[in-house]
């Protein structure tokens, strides 16, 4: 449930992000107007590059473990043990990134 | 709060269809990343960009992405036409993946085959007018 709740949510940050992304690039460097300079400076800052890379990450590693699962049945015996593994590979890949991305801000000012 | 999408049908229809380009297009996605990152380290990321930059460009190779970095001429190695046709395939497998799948979402709460083919209708024109967006971008940087 958690593991499903998440997945959603993280999509649907990440196609939310995506979509306005794109129009703000679009409009900013095709176009050439300021209307998504706002939207550039919230999406830069540290704040939001930690959540959406939670989001990006999570999606990412909970899709794996749904597709294997799927493509292999067998599999689905050890299902208990695959959300541990996938926190294991979560949580230091996140939390080595999310370390550097804060070291970086504060030295850089 | 209850489903209503209706039980699936036997044989190879849309919704097989899309339950497969899911699975087949998030596994792409974790390969044209791998290749984003290799790609990276081998134009010189380790000494060249910051880990922000690095995964920006991972998740997606644009010239725009690594500009605020380190690196001296954007056009030599990280600005070509492989990395062009490497963001189309990600804009193509993300755009569509990610569209399918706030069908799947608003599906689970909507019950009218009606606004069923209204959403539907909907979502198609936003996945096409973000594709043809993306590529305009790609192409111009």
């Amino acid at each position: 449930m958690l593991a499903w709740i998440l997945h959603r949510i993280s999509g649907l940050g990440i196609i939310i992000f995506v979509s306005i992304h794109v129009l703000a690039g679009f409009s900013t460097h095709v176009v050439g107007t300021d209307w998504g300079d706002p939207v550039n400076r919230v999406y830069e800052s540290l704040p939001f590059q930690i959540f959406i890379f939670f989001c990006v990450l999570y999606h990412a590693l909970n899709g794996m473990r749904i597709a294997i699962l799927d493509f292999w049945p067998r599999l689905l015996e050890h299902q208990r043990m695959a959300i541990w593994l996938q926190w294991a590979i979560f949580v230091p890949i996140y939390g080595l990134s999310v370390f550097l991305m804060i070291r970086s801000a504060l030295t850089s000012g | 709060m209850h489903s209503s999408r209706p039980a699936p049908q036997s044989g190879f229809n849309f919704e097989y269809f899309m339950w497969l380009f899911t699975r087949v297009s998030g596994m792409a996605l974790f390969l044209l990343a791998l290749i984003g990152i290799v790609g990276a380290f081998w134009m010189g990321a380790r000494t060249q960009i910051d880990v922000g930059a690095l995964l920006r460009w991972t998740f997606f190779p644009n010239p725009f992405h690594v500009v605020n970095s380190n690196i001296p001429d954007v056009t030599i190695g990280w600005a070509t036409a492989y990395w062009q046709i490497m963001q189309m395939m990600i804009i193509f497998f993300g755009v569509t993946h990610g569209i399918n799948g706030v069908r799947m979402v608003i599906e689970d709460y909507l019950e009218s085959p009606r606004k069923r083919l209204l959403s539907r209708s909907l979502l198609f024109l936003f996945w096409l007018f973000l594709m043809i967006v993306c590529v305009y971008v790609i192409l111009y940087s």
